[in-house]
């Protein structure tokens, strides 16, 4: 906790005052029930389709989608903040509000491209992967991507607030790379539209 | 988020009403339950004495394991000594923030959240060496009441 307000020093004064004020208002859920719950749900799934590890990343994903556009309104509500002026301040504002309010952690943004459109999220601590051990079948290793919730989630609530983007993951730690690292690219802000007119 | 992920397995089964989705939903929902309550039950009973009996196991779901769920106890619990156990909570977290014009309709929508915790509730028991049934329903929200029985083993 202590060290979350250090890295968020780079983002607004009053925001600190604000997670301050949100520790209090926030309702908790216990976090291994969550990573309980999710293993659970991923076990599942695998079982459901048979252990073909890409229909599970795309369930997992459109489940993600499903969730995350709902949840930006929670996060709205939540962090009251207002509209990013870029994409580079949108993904401190993913990685050190929202993941912060609603996961409790902060991964890290680096590796920008030179255009400032695509960037990477490493997860040094991820609670969804918490006592995860992936099935043991030689295939699981290279084609389950265990937390693939989490892209789901930011494509779905990024969409809600008019961008779209692309987000899969590069590494795991399950897998036995070093890092766990989420990969997203800005593919579009989405103009607003005028609703076909009625005739 | 984990209320997040119950409910968006609960509303992926309800967009047909059909009485056979809803056969299927609850068994799903509450299979996802039990393993869940398996792995808490495994998870929160390890650092304590050993049980005495049935009713200390009760009474360890309804402390113990209700606060890591919901953050609040069971605020009732009542048993007729032969194995049937029945818990009221008055304020059952997930169904807080929920409202509904009818309130008919209200109660019918809620009742497809009580699946899970059911399922945690039977897997919990299990693993702690009580075989259950469990049956949840409410009437009054946000209260819910839980009915364990338990199975006795045959002969």
């Amino acid at each position: 906790m202590t060290n979350g307000f250090r890295c968020i020093s780079v983002l607004e004064p009053e925001l600190i005052g604000f997670l301050h004020m949100r520790r209090t208002r926030v309702d908790k859920v216990n976090a291994e029930l969550v990573t309980l719950t999710y293993g659970t749900i991923v076990a599942q799934l695998c079982q459901d389709y048979d252990s073909n590890y890409q229909d599970v990343n795309k369930q997992l994903d459109k489940m993600g989608y499903n969730i995350g556009m709902r949840l930006i309104e929670d996060f709205l509500a939540k962090s009251g903040v207002g509209r990013c002026a870029n994409f580079r301040e949108t993904a401190d504002m993913i990685a050190k509000v929202g993941f912060k309010i609603f996961l409790n952690v902060t991964p890290t943004v680096t590796n920008w491209t030179s255009d400032n459109t695509q960037f990477s999220l490493i997860f040094e601590e991820n609670p969804l992967a918490d006592f995860v051990e992936l099935p043991d079948d030689g295939r699981a290793q290279d084609e389950l991507w265990f937390s693939n919730i989490l892209c789901g989630v930011l494509r779905g609530s990024l969409e809600m607030v008019q961008m779209q983007i692309e987000a899969h993951f590069v590494s795991d730690v399950l897998r036995g790379d070093d890092t766990t690292e989420m990969r997203v690219s800005l593919v579009r802000y989405i103009e607003d539209e005028m609703p076909p007119e009625e005739e | 988020m984990a209320e997040r992920m119950a409910k968006e397995l609960a509303t992926e089964g309800k967009e047909s009403e059909d009485e056979e989705v809803r056969e299927t939903t609850f068994f799903r929902l509450e299979s996802l339950g039990y393993r869940v309550g398996q792995g808490l039950a495994e998870r929160f009973a390890r650092d304590r004495p050993r049980f005495t009996d049935n009713l200390d196991v009760i009474k360890f779901l309804c402390k113990d394991l209700w606060t890591v769920l919901f953050k609040k106890q069971v605020d009732n619990l009542k048993t007729n000594h032969r194995g049937v156990y029945v818990l009221t909570d008055s304020a059952f977290r997930p169904f807080g923030r929920m409202s509904m014009a009818v309130r008919s309709e209200a109660i019918s929508m809620a009742q497809a959240y009580l699946w899970f915790p059911c399922g945690i509730i039977r897997g919990a028991l299990a693993n702690l060496g009580i075989n259950t049934t469990v049956q949840a329903e409410t009437s009054d929200l946000p209260g819910a009441t839980f009915q364990i029985k338990t199975l006795q083993p045959r002969p």
